[in-house]
Protein backbone atom coordinates (compact mmCIF):
# COMPACT_ATOMS: atom_id res chain seq x y z
CA UNK A 1 0.00 0.00 0.00
CA UNK A 2 1.69 3.17 -0.82
CA UNK A 3 1.32 6.30 0.80
CA UNK A 4 1.18 10.27 -0.47
CA UNK A 5 2.83 12.12 1.79
CA UNK A 6 1.97 15.74 0.28
CA UNK A 7 -1.57 17.57 0.14
CA UNK A 8 -3.02 18.67 -3.29
CA UNK A 9 -1.52 21.97 -4.34
CA UNK A 10 1.52 21.83 -1.27
CA UNK A 11 4.39 23.74 -2.38
CA UNK A 12 7.10 21.67 -2.61
CA UNK A 13 10.92 21.62 -2.82
CA UNK A 14 13.13 20.17 -4.97
CA UNK A 15 14.52 16.05 -2.72
CA UNK A 16 11.41 16.28 -1.02
CA UNK A 17 9.40 12.95 -0.56
CA UNK A 18 6.03 13.71 -2.53
CA UNK A 19 5.01 9.74 -1.67
CA UNK A 20 6.51 6.25 -1.08
CA UNK A 21 5.19 2.70 -2.73
CA UNK A 22 5.02 1.55 -6.09
CA UNK A 23 1.20 2.13 -7.02
CA UNK A 24 1.83 5.67 -7.63
CA UNK A 25 3.03 6.78 -10.84
CA UNK A 26 5.47 9.84 -10.94
CA UNK A 27 4.68 12.88 -13.49
CA UNK A 28 6.48 15.49 -14.67
CA UNK A 29 8.60 17.32 -12.76
CA UNK A 30 8.92 14.05 -10.70
CA UNK A 31 11.49 11.11 -10.15
CA UNK A 32 11.58 7.75 -8.75
CA UNK A 33 14.04 6.82 -6.64
CA UNK A 34 13.56 3.25 -5.00
CA UNK A 35 10.10 3.23 -3.66
CA UNK A 36 9.81 7.21 -3.24
CA UNK A 37 8.54 9.72 -5.20
CA UNK A 38 10.71 12.46 -5.46
CA UNK A 39 10.08 16.52 -6.42
CA UNK A 40 13.41 17.85 -8.70
CA UNK A 41 12.17 21.47 -9.07
CA UNK A 42 10.24 24.07 -6.61
CA UNK A 43 6.38 23.65 -7.49
CA UNK A 44 3.02 23.10 -6.35
CA UNK A 45 2.10 19.55 -6.24
CA UNK A 46 -0.99 18.00 -7.84
CA UNK A 47 -2.26 14.50 -7.23
CA UNK A 48 -3.91 13.37 -10.21
CA UNK A 49 -5.44 9.84 -9.48
CA UNK A 50 -2.63 7.74 -9.27
CA UNK A 51 0.36 10.27 -10.81
CA UNK A 52 2.29 13.11 -8.62
CA UNK A 53 2.91 16.11 -11.08
CA UNK A 54 4.73 19.43 -10.08
CA UNK A 55 3.04 22.57 -11.57
CA UNK A 56 6.71 24.49 -11.31
CA UNK A 57 6.68 28.10 -10.25
CA UNK A 58 9.28 29.96 -12.12
CA UNK A 59 11.96 28.46 -14.60
CA UNK A 60 12.85 28.66 -18.05
CA UNK A 61 11.00 27.14 -20.94
CA UNK A 62 11.44 23.97 -22.17
CA UNK A 63 10.37 22.67 -25.61
CA UNK A 64 7.41 20.64 -26.30
CA UNK A 65 5.94 19.02 -29.37
CA UNK A 66 3.20 20.67 -30.38
CA UNK A 67 3.93 24.04 -28.66
CA UNK A 68 3.08 27.22 -30.68
CA UNK A 69 6.10 29.33 -30.09
CA UNK A 70 7.07 32.74 -30.91
CA UNK A 71 10.83 32.29 -32.16
CA UNK A 72 13.73 35.18 -33.52
CA UNK A 73 15.52 34.76 -36.50
CA UNK A 74 19.35 34.28 -35.51
CA UNK A 75 20.92 32.29 -38.54
CA UNK A 76 20.16 31.89 -42.00
CA UNK A 77 21.83 29.05 -43.54
CA UNK A 78 21.62 27.17 -47.12
CA UNK A 79 18.36 25.19 -46.30
CA UNK A 80 16.71 26.66 -43.63
CA UNK A 81 16.62 28.88 -40.30
CA UNK A 82 17.95 28.75 -37.33
CA UNK A 83 15.57 30.36 -34.59
CA UNK A 84 15.79 31.32 -31.18
CA UNK A 85 13.09 29.71 -29.02
CA UNK A 86 13.72 31.69 -25.94
CA UNK A 87 15.09 28.28 -23.80
CA UNK A 88 18.58 26.32 -23.91
CA UNK A 89 18.11 25.05 -27.19
CA UNK A 90 17.53 26.81 -30.67
CA UNK A 91 15.07 25.17 -32.99
CA UNK A 92 15.23 24.65 -36.51
CA UNK A 93 13.06 25.70 -39.48
CA UNK A 94 13.79 23.86 -42.80
CA UNK A 95 12.83 24.76 -45.94
CA UNK A 96 10.00 23.09 -46.72
CA UNK A 97 8.90 23.69 -43.63
CA UNK A 98 8.47 27.29 -44.00
CA UNK A 99 6.49 28.54 -47.03
CA UNK A 100 4.01 26.92 -49.81
CA UNK A 101 5.55 29.44 -52.10
CA UNK A 102 7.86 28.08 -54.45
CA UNK A 103 11.94 28.66 -53.51
CA UNK A 104 14.08 28.65 -56.55
CA UNK A 105 17.82 26.67 -56.37
CA UNK A 106 19.87 28.99 -54.51
CA UNK A 107 17.55 31.75 -53.54
CA UNK A 108 18.46 34.49 -50.84
CA UNK A 109 16.49 33.30 -47.89
CA UNK A 110 16.61 36.57 -46.14
CA UNK A 111 13.55 37.58 -48.21
CA UNK A 112 11.29 35.50 -46.64
CA UNK A 113 12.73 35.82 -42.67
CA UNK A 114 15.64 37.96 -41.91
CA UNK A 115 17.88 38.03 -38.63
CA UNK A 116 16.41 39.48 -36.41
CA UNK A 117 12.64 38.72 -37.38
CA UNK A 118 9.96 37.09 -35.39
CA UNK A 119 7.69 34.51 -36.32
CA UNK A 120 4.74 32.48 -35.16
CA UNK A 121 5.68 28.32 -35.77
CA UNK A 122 4.77 25.40 -34.21
CA UNK A 123 6.85 22.59 -32.87
CA UNK A 124 6.81 19.62 -35.33
CA UNK A 125 9.35 17.41 -33.07
CA UNK A 126 11.64 17.64 -30.11
CA UNK A 127 14.56 14.82 -30.31
CA UNK A 128 15.75 13.22 -27.02
CA UNK A 129 18.75 15.61 -27.44
CA UNK A 130 16.60 18.46 -27.72
CA UNK A 131 16.73 19.08 -31.44
CA UNK A 132 13.45 20.79 -32.50
CA UNK A 133 11.74 21.18 -35.46
CA UNK A 134 9.41 23.68 -36.50
CA UNK A 135 7.07 24.34 -38.95
CA UNK A 136 5.32 27.48 -40.27
CA UNK A 137 2.29 25.67 -42.18
CA UNK A 138 -0.52 26.06 -40.02
CA UNK A 139 -3.58 28.06 -39.10
CA UNK A 140 -2.06 31.52 -37.60
CA UNK A 141 1.55 30.53 -38.14
CA UNK A 142 3.35 33.10 -39.89
CA UNK A 143 5.80 36.06 -39.56
CA UNK A 144 5.33 38.75 -36.97
CA UNK A 145 5.60 42.78 -38.96
CA UNK A 146 5.06 45.42 -36.98
CA UNK A 147 4.37 45.11 -32.60
CA UNK A 148 6.31 44.56 -30.24
CA UNK A 149 6.93 42.01 -28.27
CA UNK A 150 7.78 41.65 -24.38
CA UNK A 151 8.81 38.55 -22.63
CA UNK A 152 6.72 36.99 -19.34
CA UNK A 153 7.28 33.88 -17.34
CA UNK A 154 6.57 31.06 -19.35
CA UNK A 155 5.10 29.17 -16.89
CA UNK A 156 2.28 31.82 -16.59
CA UNK A 157 1.55 31.74 -19.80
CA UNK A 158 -1.45 29.50 -19.07
CA UNK A 159 -2.75 31.93 -16.73
CA UNK A 160 -2.31 34.87 -19.38
CA UNK A 161 -3.89 32.82 -22.00
CA UNK A 162 -6.96 31.32 -19.53
CA UNK A 163 -9.62 28.98 -20.10
CA UNK A 164 -10.04 28.26 -23.79
CA UNK A 165 -8.37 31.42 -24.33
CA UNK A 166 -10.65 33.58 -22.12
CA UNK A 167 -8.15 35.94 -20.88
CA UNK A 168 -6.31 36.41 -24.00
CA UNK A 169 -9.62 37.13 -25.57
CA UNK A 170 -10.64 39.66 -22.99
CA UNK A 171 -7.39 41.86 -23.14
CA UNK A 172 -7.60 41.82 -26.84
CA UNK A 173 -11.16 43.12 -26.47
CA UNK A 174 -10.54 45.76 -23.84
CA UNK A 175 -6.87 46.86 -25.67
CA UNK A 176 -8.20 46.40 -29.35
CA UNK A 177 -4.97 45.38 -29.83
CA UNK A 178 -3.95 42.41 -31.98
CA UNK A 179 -2.12 39.75 -29.45
CA UNK A 180 -0.56 36.17 -30.03
CA UNK A 181 0.97 34.53 -27.01
CA UNK A 182 3.94 32.02 -27.76
CA UNK A 183 4.17 28.81 -25.39
CA UNK A 184 8.19 30.09 -24.85
CA UNK A 185 6.86 33.26 -23.06
CA UNK A 186 7.07 35.54 -25.76
CA UNK A 187 4.35 37.81 -25.97
CA UNK A 188 3.77 40.00 -29.42
CA UNK A 189 1.54 43.23 -29.12
CA UNK A 190 -0.20 45.48 -32.30
CA UNK A 191 -2.40 48.38 -31.47
CA UNK A 192 -2.98 52.02 -30.47
CA UNK A 193 0.25 52.99 -28.43
CA UNK A 194 -2.06 53.96 -25.19
CA UNK A 195 -3.82 50.60 -25.77
CA UNK A 196 -0.46 48.33 -26.49
CA UNK A 197 0.56 50.02 -22.76
CA UNK A 198 -2.70 48.92 -21.07
CA UNK A 199 -2.81 45.56 -22.42
CA UNK A 200 0.98 44.85 -21.25
CA UNK A 201 -0.07 46.42 -18.05
CA UNK A 202 -2.82 43.95 -17.85
CA UNK A 203 -0.19 41.10 -18.57
CA UNK A 204 2.17 42.10 -16.02
CA UNK A 205 -0.65 42.07 -13.68
CA UNK A 206 -1.81 38.39 -14.53
CA UNK A 207 2.00 37.41 -14.27
CA UNK A 208 2.21 39.30 -10.88
CA UNK A 209 -0.99 37.70 -9.11
CA UNK A 210 -1.62 34.50 -11.27
CA UNK A 211 -1.42 32.30 -7.97
CA UNK A 212 -4.51 34.03 -6.68
CA UNK A 213 -8.02 32.58 -7.33
CA UNK A 214 -10.52 34.78 -9.25
CA UNK A 215 -8.37 36.49 -11.45
CA UNK A 216 -10.60 36.30 -14.48
CA UNK A 217 -12.65 38.70 -12.56
CA UNK A 218 -10.21 40.60 -10.98
CA UNK A 219 -8.27 41.61 -14.43
CA UNK A 220 -11.78 42.00 -15.87
CA UNK A 221 -12.34 45.12 -13.35
CA UNK A 222 -9.18 46.23 -14.08
CA UNK A 223 -9.62 46.35 -17.62
CA UNK A 224 -12.75 48.48 -16.71
CA UNK A 225 -11.18 50.82 -14.30
CA UNK A 226 -8.26 51.32 -16.55
CA UNK A 227 -9.74 50.82 -19.96
CA UNK A 228 -12.07 53.75 -19.62
CA UNK A 229 -9.48 55.98 -19.59
CA UNK A 230 -8.56 56.08 -22.67
CA UNK B 1 18.72 43.33 -37.16
CA UNK B 2 16.39 45.77 -35.21
CA UNK B 3 14.59 46.92 -38.21
CA UNK B 4 10.86 46.59 -37.13
CA UNK B 5 11.76 47.43 -33.02
CA UNK B 6 12.70 50.83 -34.88
CA UNK B 7 10.00 51.31 -36.78
CA UNK B 8 7.75 50.59 -34.04
CA UNK B 9 9.24 53.04 -31.75
CA UNK B 10 9.35 55.91 -34.20
CA UNK B 11 5.64 55.27 -34.87
CA UNK B 12 5.39 55.84 -31.30
CA UNK B 13 7.73 59.30 -31.34
CA UNK B 14 5.03 60.57 -34.01
CA UNK B 15 2.32 59.97 -31.70
CA UNK B 16 4.22 61.61 -28.65
CA UNK B 17 5.15 58.46 -26.79
CA UNK B 18 7.06 55.87 -26.05
CA UNK B 19 7.48 51.99 -25.36
CA UNK B 20 6.79 52.70 -21.85
CA UNK B 21 4.43 54.86 -21.76
CA UNK B 22 7.28 58.31 -21.48
CA UNK B 23 6.98 61.44 -22.91
CA UNK B 24 10.25 61.33 -25.02
CA UNK B 25 11.77 63.55 -22.53
CA UNK B 26 11.15 62.43 -19.62
CA UNK B 27 13.39 60.26 -17.34
CA UNK B 28 12.02 56.81 -15.94
CA UNK B 29 11.02 57.01 -12.44
CA UNK B 30 12.37 56.47 -9.45
CA UNK B 31 15.01 58.27 -9.87
CA UNK B 32 17.13 57.59 -6.46
CA UNK B 33 20.82 58.58 -4.75
CA UNK B 34 21.81 56.68 -2.08
CA UNK B 35 25.12 57.32 -0.52
CA UNK B 36 27.71 55.77 1.80
CA UNK B 37 26.48 52.17 0.55
CA UNK B 38 29.61 50.79 0.76
CA UNK B 39 31.53 50.46 4.36
CA UNK B 40 35.32 49.96 2.74
CA UNK B 41 35.20 52.93 0.14
CA UNK B 42 36.04 56.16 1.33
CA UNK B 43 33.24 57.54 -0.76
CA UNK B 44 30.34 55.74 -2.78
CA UNK B 45 27.20 55.64 -3.61
CA UNK B 46 24.48 53.69 -5.30
CA UNK B 47 21.53 55.17 -7.80
CA UNK B 48 19.10 53.76 -9.55
CA UNK B 49 17.09 55.16 -12.64
CA UNK B 50 14.09 53.16 -13.19
CA UNK B 51 15.58 49.49 -13.35
CA UNK B 52 18.65 50.84 -13.97
CA UNK B 53 21.23 50.45 -11.28
CA UNK B 54 24.62 51.73 -10.25
CA UNK B 55 26.92 51.76 -7.73
CA UNK B 56 30.44 53.48 -7.82
CA UNK B 57 33.02 53.62 -5.30
CA UNK B 58 35.77 56.47 -4.87
CA UNK B 59 39.16 54.80 -3.11
CA UNK B 60 41.97 57.32 -2.39
CA UNK B 61 45.97 56.48 -2.55
CA UNK B 62 48.69 58.71 -2.03
CA UNK B 63 51.41 58.50 -5.56
CA UNK B 64 53.79 60.31 -7.48
CA UNK B 65 52.17 63.09 -9.56
CA UNK B 66 52.84 63.21 -12.84
CA UNK B 67 56.13 64.89 -13.76
CA UNK B 68 54.31 67.51 -16.03
CA UNK B 69 52.11 68.34 -13.22
CA UNK B 70 54.35 68.12 -10.33
CA UNK B 71 51.44 70.35 -7.46
CA UNK B 72 48.22 68.47 -8.86
CA UNK B 73 46.92 65.33 -7.76
CA UNK B 74 44.50 63.22 -10.45
CA UNK B 75 41.58 61.36 -10.52
CA UNK B 76 41.58 57.71 -12.45
CA UNK B 77 37.71 56.40 -13.55
CA UNK B 78 37.56 52.22 -14.23
CA UNK B 79 34.27 50.62 -15.07
CA UNK B 80 33.70 47.28 -14.95
CA UNK B 81 30.39 46.10 -17.06
CA UNK B 82 29.44 43.07 -14.80
CA UNK B 83 27.79 40.13 -17.08
CA UNK B 84 25.18 39.91 -13.99
CA UNK B 85 23.89 43.11 -15.09
CA UNK B 86 23.15 41.93 -18.98
CA UNK B 87 23.31 38.71 -20.40
CA UNK B 88 25.12 40.44 -22.89
CA UNK B 89 28.24 41.74 -21.21
CA UNK B 90 31.40 38.80 -20.70
CA UNK B 91 34.21 38.73 -18.52
CA UNK B 92 37.91 39.60 -19.24
CA UNK B 93 39.36 42.64 -19.74
CA UNK B 94 37.26 45.98 -20.33
CA UNK B 95 35.78 46.66 -24.18
CA UNK B 96 34.90 49.26 -26.03
CA UNK B 97 31.76 49.56 -23.82
CA UNK B 98 33.39 49.85 -20.70
CA UNK B 99 35.96 52.03 -21.94
CA UNK B 100 33.90 54.80 -22.93
CA UNK B 101 31.94 54.62 -20.65
CA UNK B 102 34.83 55.25 -17.92
CA UNK B 103 36.17 58.04 -20.03
CA UNK B 104 32.94 59.75 -20.53
CA UNK B 105 32.33 59.78 -16.26
CA UNK B 106 36.05 60.64 -16.49
CA UNK B 107 35.79 63.72 -19.07
CA UNK B 108 32.62 65.34 -17.14
CA UNK B 109 34.70 65.34 -14.04
CA UNK B 110 38.04 66.54 -15.41
CA UNK B 111 36.94 69.29 -17.35
CA UNK B 112 34.36 70.90 -15.84
CA UNK B 113 36.98 71.09 -12.99
CA UNK B 114 34.88 70.03 -10.64
CA UNK B 115 37.78 68.63 -8.06
CA UNK B 116 40.83 71.46 -7.90
CA UNK B 117 43.58 68.95 -8.67
CA UNK B 118 45.74 71.44 -6.74
CA UNK B 119 44.18 70.52 -3.73
CA UNK B 120 45.14 67.04 -3.82
CA UNK B 121 48.85 68.22 -3.38
CA UNK B 122 50.76 66.65 -0.43
CA UNK B 123 54.21 67.61 -1.17
CA UNK B 124 54.41 69.23 -4.57
CA UNK B 125 56.64 66.76 -6.73
CA UNK B 126 56.54 63.96 -4.42
CA UNK B 127 53.41 63.04 -2.71
CA UNK B 128 49.50 63.61 -4.43
CA UNK B 129 46.07 62.20 -3.46
CA UNK B 130 45.22 59.81 -5.94
CA UNK B 131 41.33 59.69 -6.76
CA UNK B 132 40.29 56.34 -8.05
CA UNK B 133 36.50 56.01 -9.28
CA UNK B 134 35.13 52.28 -9.94
CA UNK B 135 31.72 52.00 -11.21
CA UNK B 136 29.82 48.96 -11.05
CA UNK B 137 26.80 48.30 -12.65
CA UNK B 138 24.22 45.93 -10.83
CA UNK B 139 21.39 46.12 -13.35
CA UNK B 140 21.83 47.67 -16.94
CA UNK B 141 18.24 48.61 -18.11
CA UNK B 142 19.64 51.31 -20.35
CA UNK B 143 21.38 54.77 -20.07
CA UNK B 144 24.20 53.75 -18.33
CA UNK B 145 25.81 56.55 -18.90
CA UNK B 146 23.74 59.08 -16.82
CA UNK B 147 23.48 56.67 -13.62
CA UNK B 148 27.32 56.27 -13.67
CA UNK B 149 28.05 60.12 -14.00
CA UNK B 150 25.52 60.51 -11.33
CA UNK B 151 26.71 58.19 -8.91
CA UNK B 152 30.45 59.32 -9.50
CA UNK B 153 29.53 62.64 -8.66
CA UNK B 154 27.33 61.21 -5.63
CA UNK B 155 29.92 59.26 -4.55
CA UNK B 156 32.81 62.13 -4.62
CA UNK B 157 30.26 64.47 -2.48
CA UNK B 158 30.25 61.42 0.09
CA UNK B 159 33.59 60.81 -0.23
CA UNK B 160 35.85 61.57 3.30
CA UNK B 161 40.06 61.35 3.58
CA UNK B 162 41.33 58.41 4.87
CA UNK B 163 43.98 59.43 7.72
CA UNK B 164 47.44 59.93 6.58
CA UNK B 165 50.36 60.42 8.91
CA UNK B 166 52.79 60.90 5.98
CA UNK B 167 54.20 57.23 5.57
CA UNK B 168 51.12 55.10 5.59
CA UNK B 169 47.71 55.84 5.07
CA UNK B 170 45.11 54.18 7.55
CA UNK B 171 42.04 53.22 5.59
CA UNK B 172 40.51 51.99 8.95
CA UNK B 173 40.27 55.70 10.14
CA UNK B 174 38.07 58.48 8.04
CA UNK B 175 38.62 61.66 8.74
CA UNK B 176 36.45 64.25 9.04
CA UNK B 177 38.00 66.29 6.21
CA UNK B 178 35.56 65.85 3.00
CA UNK B 179 36.74 65.96 -0.85
CA UNK B 180 35.79 69.23 -1.62
CA UNK B 181 33.42 69.64 -4.87
CA UNK B 182 34.27 72.92 -6.85
CA UNK B 183 31.11 71.98 -9.67
CA UNK B 184 28.49 69.32 -10.14
CA UNK B 185 28.82 68.39 -13.69
CA UNK B 186 25.32 66.11 -14.70
CA UNK B 187 25.57 63.93 -17.87
CA UNK B 188 22.22 63.70 -20.09
CA UNK B 189 22.46 61.61 -22.83
CA UNK B 190 19.98 62.80 -26.20
CA UNK B 191 19.83 59.97 -28.17
CA UNK B 192 18.24 60.88 -31.70
CA UNK B 193 15.91 57.98 -33.26
CA UNK B 194 14.90 59.08 -36.68
CA UNK B 195 14.30 62.66 -36.29
CA UNK B 196 13.36 62.75 -32.69
CA UNK B 197 15.22 63.29 -29.64
CA UNK B 198 14.35 61.61 -26.47
CA UNK B 199 16.60 61.06 -23.09
CA UNK B 200 17.11 58.30 -20.49
CA UNK B 201 16.71 55.50 -23.72
CA UNK B 202 15.56 51.72 -22.10
CA UNK B 203 17.05 48.53 -23.33
CA UNK B 204 15.08 48.35 -26.64
CA UNK B 205 15.08 51.80 -27.69
CA UNK B 206 19.45 51.72 -27.43
CA UNK B 207 19.12 49.18 -29.93
CA UNK B 208 17.34 51.24 -32.16
CA UNK B 209 19.22 54.57 -31.57
CA UNK B 210 20.69 56.84 -34.92
CA UNK B 211 23.07 58.23 -32.90
CA UNK B 212 23.40 59.97 -29.39
CA UNK B 213 25.30 62.86 -27.43
CA UNK B 214 26.30 63.13 -23.94
CA UNK B 215 25.74 66.39 -22.73
CA UNK B 216 27.79 67.56 -19.16
CA UNK B 217 26.92 70.61 -17.90
CA UNK B 218 27.34 72.16 -14.64
CA UNK B 219 24.93 74.36 -12.74
CA UNK B 220 24.61 77.75 -14.27
CA UNK B 221 24.38 75.49 -17.53
CA UNK B 222 28.03 75.78 -18.62
CA UNK B 223 29.33 73.10 -20.83
CA UNK B 224 31.83 70.90 -20.04
CA UNK B 225 32.12 67.63 -22.00
CA UNK B 226 30.28 65.71 -25.25
CA UNK B 227 30.70 62.24 -26.06
CA UNK B 228 28.65 61.72 -29.43
CA UNK B 229 27.75 57.89 -30.31
CA UNK B 230 25.96 56.00 -32.64
CA UNK B 231 26.29 55.68 -36.42
CA UNK B 232 24.71 58.22 -37.83
CA UNK B 233 25.89 61.70 -38.26
CA UNK B 234 24.40 64.63 -36.62
CA UNK B 235 23.57 68.59 -38.03
CA UNK B 236 24.99 71.65 -36.35
CA UNK B 237 21.10 72.77 -35.37
CA UNK B 238 20.34 69.04 -34.31
CA UNK B 239 23.27 69.11 -32.06
CA UNK B 240 21.89 72.87 -30.61
CA UNK B 241 18.60 70.80 -29.95
CA UNK B 242 20.12 68.27 -28.20
CA UNK B 243 22.43 70.34 -26.40
CA UNK B 244 19.25 72.61 -25.16
CA UNK B 245 17.42 69.28 -23.85
CA UNK B 246 20.79 67.89 -22.23
CA UNK B 247 21.56 71.35 -19.91
CA UNK B 248 17.63 71.47 -18.82
CA UNK B 249 17.12 67.82 -18.23
CA UNK B 250 20.56 67.94 -16.16
CA UNK B 251 18.97 70.78 -14.05
CA UNK B 252 16.27 68.24 -13.25
CA UNK B 253 19.18 65.45 -12.18
CA UNK B 254 20.95 67.86 -10.27
CA UNK B 255 18.16 68.34 -7.49
CA UNK B 256 17.95 64.41 -6.73
CA UNK B 257 21.42 64.80 -5.40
Amino acid sequence: MSKIMVNDKAISVPGETLAVGMDVLPGIGTYREGEKIVANRLGLAMIDGRTIKLIPLSGRYSPKTGDTIICKVIDVGFNGWRLDTNSAYSAMLSMKDATSDFIARGANLTQYYDLGDYIVCKIVNVTSQKLIDVTMKGPGLRKLKGGRIIEVDPNKVPRIIGKQGSMVVMIKDASKCNIVVGQNGLIWIDGEPINELLAIQTIRKIEKESHTSGLTDKIKEYLEKNGKKN
Amino acid sequence: MYRELRSHIISLLNAGTRLDGRKPTEYRKPIEVEYGTLKTAEGSARVRIGETEVFVGVKMEVGEPYPDTPDEGTIIVGAELLPLSNPEFELGPPGIQAIELARVVDRGIRESKAIDFKKLCIEKGEKVWMVIIDICPINDAGNLFDASSLAALAALKDAKYPSFDGEKIDYKVKTDKKLLLEKMPIAVTVVKIGDKFIVDPDTEEEKAIDSRLTVSSIEDGTLCALQKGGDFPLTVEEIDKMLDIGIEKGKELRKRL
